[in-house]
């Protein structure tokens, strides 16, 4: 074995080097990007602008007011707020409505179970893309039919879109796991006295909470991150995505840079701090199923 | 008997609820595309006329709509390509070499997909500015002047601009799919290869690739659909189809059509014939692509 490594070790050497140059190549790529946002978060607007200010310069000092103004005056503070909200109550939402559709479709037989899993299944391969439009016209005709402005600009619909849209592959990816489980603990619920709700909540739903964080982790990056649905969907009640692509917009051609960046922090810091904690589950938990349209 | 119907009434309280929602913002939806398609609808007035075929025939002689689906065509296919090598490099690099800080670059490289599309148009937004881009200045430090550019404003440029970021957003996630399917290969398989003296290159090509192909396989329809939809949405924000068209793409068309103009049965018309073209083009990439599979 030692002979042959030795006798390989020039080409190795080689491949080695090749290997980290391939591997730092992109590391940096990602890295240098995303790290001078932060940093030019903190840059005052007169280190953006003129002939000799070079993009690479470290900030002159933390001008923090960048944040201040972005929170208050560019209104993200209340963005902030609605995105929790949203985010919150579409995957409380999310939650109590795929548990209870994915342990009844994978634990119990009955008449329709075929055509209601086909009709799951069918529901993967709709993008939201397509019928946000559609839904913006659904909800916008039931305002005129009723005479209210109920439906558009609602924090609670959108949730309740997020919710929707997110039900086929969460209920694909939990009824998997509640089929995996052996049948004798619902049997040995019954014959306890426990009813089918209560074996359902105590025991067969704290069973599934692996799969369950898989859900939220992913979920929570998908609601907190999108924008086009929000962005047809809502009027006034900006979720921070689409705040930031408007504070984008205006800031670009007031060239108030350190505003902007300011305000893309906001939006992807919350994502990063999750993504450091949880990394290895949120890496393992995209092998479950190909995940994300 | 009794326990019979409690059970059925708990199955339909457990399942009434998702599957009203799942109907109404779902299936309603899909139908009205395509039930929207085949009329003209006002877009002040709301009035419905019924006119059959005829916004696709309309859409046959639309040049704008022709060059959204070219400038598609060639995003899924350089994006598809450029990604699959790239996330299939870096996984064997990172599932077979024997070097420290393997993990600390898997974080790294998934980062991209754990951030909003707008932010990652607004990091682009950054490195692309013609004056105080961090693309433009580094080119001048290292003295390749020439090679500056506008990137999002020259005509013939500006799709490739889009179509890095695109790479870029998907390497990581592409490359964790990857590694997922080559850590299920036993390890002897290497070790026995690597008695009879292969070298890694040779081993990637006889053992790693043709075991990990059917998982490529899948991904390729998941390349064709979730590029058409992504490249919808980082267009929207970073050019919205300009300069003149140039990176104008299917879906965006179809979304300024529909929701901006107000022309709903056109714009469902164009959604009708990009669901329709993904479907088409996701067959005939698995017929093409069906071979014999190695398995282990």
């Amino acid at each position: 074995m030692e002979k042959i490594n030795k006798h390989k070790k020039p080409s190795s050497y080689i491949y080695k080097l090749f290997i980290y140059v391939a591997l730092l190549a992109l590391a940096i790529s990602i890295i240098i990007p995303v790290a001078w946002v932060f940093m030019a978060s903190l840059k005052k607007n007169s280190e953006f602008i003129g002939g000799d200010v070079s993009p690479w310069a470290l900030p002159k000092e933390f001008f923090v007011q960048n944040f201040v103004v972005a929170f208050r005056d560019a209104n993200m503070g209340t963005f902030f707020l609605n995105s929790v909200i949203v985010t919150a109550t579409a995957l409380i939402l999310l939650l109590l409505l795929a548990l209870p559709a994915s342990y009844a479709l994978s634990r119990f037989n009955f008449r329709g179970k075929k055509i209601l899993n086909i009709a799951f299944m069918a529901g993967l391969f709709v993008n939201i893309s397509y019928i946000v439009v559609p839904i913006f016209l659904m909800l916008s005709d039931a305002n005129k039919l009723l005479g209210v402005d109920f439906f558009l600009n609602n924090r609670f619909i959108l949730a309740l879109v997020y919710a929707s849209s997110a039900l086929p592959f969460t209920v694909y990816l939990l009824s998997g796991y509640f089929r995996t489980l052996p049948k004798g603990f619902e049997e040995a619920a019954y014959i306890d006295g426990c009813g089918y709700f209560k074996t359902m909540t105590k025991i067969m739903v704290p069973m599934a909470k692996p799969s369950i964080i898989t859900v939220i982790l992913f979920n929570f990056l998908s609601f907190w991150n999108e924008y086009i649905i929000a962005y047809t969907l809502m009027d006034g009640n900006d979720t921070l995505a689409m705040g930031l692509k408007n504070l984008m917009a205006v800031e670009k051609t007031a060239t108030n840079y350190g505003i902007m960046y300011a305000g893309l922090v906001i939006v992807m810091l919350p994502t990063l701090i999750l993504y450091i904690m949880v990394q290895k589950r949120l890496t393992e938990g995209m092998t479950l199923g190909g995940l994300k349209g | 008997m009794n326990r019979k119907r409690s059970e059925r009434r708990f199955v339909f309280a457990c399942l009434a609820p998702a599957v009203i929602l799942m109907v109404l913002f779902i299936f309603i939806p899909t139908i009205n595309v395509f039930r929207m398609s085949l009329y003209r609808m006002g877009g002040i007035t709301n009035k419905q006329t019924f006119i059959g075929l005829e916004n696709f025939k309309t859409l046959l002689g639309d040049k704008n709509f022709l060059q959204a689906m070219q400038n598609t065509i060639l995003i899924i296919v350089l994006v598809m390509i450029c990604t699959i090598i790239l996330a299939v490099l870096f996984a064997a690099l990172l599932n077979r070499g024997t070097f420290k800080g393997k993990n600390f670059f898997r974080v790294i490289f998934y980062i991209p997909n754990i951030l909003s599309i707008v932010v990652i148009a607004g990091i682009f937004g950054a490195i692309y500015n013609p004056s105080t881009g961090l693309l433009n200045t580094f080119l001048k430090a290292i003295h390749l002047d020439g090679l500056a550019r506008q990137w999002m404003a020259e005509p013939n440029i500006v799709i490739y601009s889009v179509i890095f970021a695109l790479i870029w957003q998907a390497i990581g996630y592409y490359m964790v799919m990857y590694m997922a399917s080559m850590a299920a290969i036993p390890p002897d398989y290497y070790e026995a290869a690597s008695l009879d003296g292969a070298t890694e290159i040779q081993m990637f090509f006889k053992i790693t690739f043709p075991l990990i192909w059917s998982n490529i396989r899948t991904t390729l329809t998941f390349y064709i659909i979730s590029t058409i939809n992504l490249s919808f949405l980082f267009v929207q924000i970073m050019t919205n189809g300009g300069p003149n068209g140039n990176t104008e793409v299917a879906l965006n068309y179809m979304y300024k059509q529909a929701y901006t103009n107000g022309s709903y049965g056109y714009g469902m018309a164009i959604g009708v014939v990009i669901f329709l073209f993904s479907f088409i083009l996701a067959g005939i990439v698995n017929k093409i692509t069906d071979r014999e599979v190695y398995e282990f």
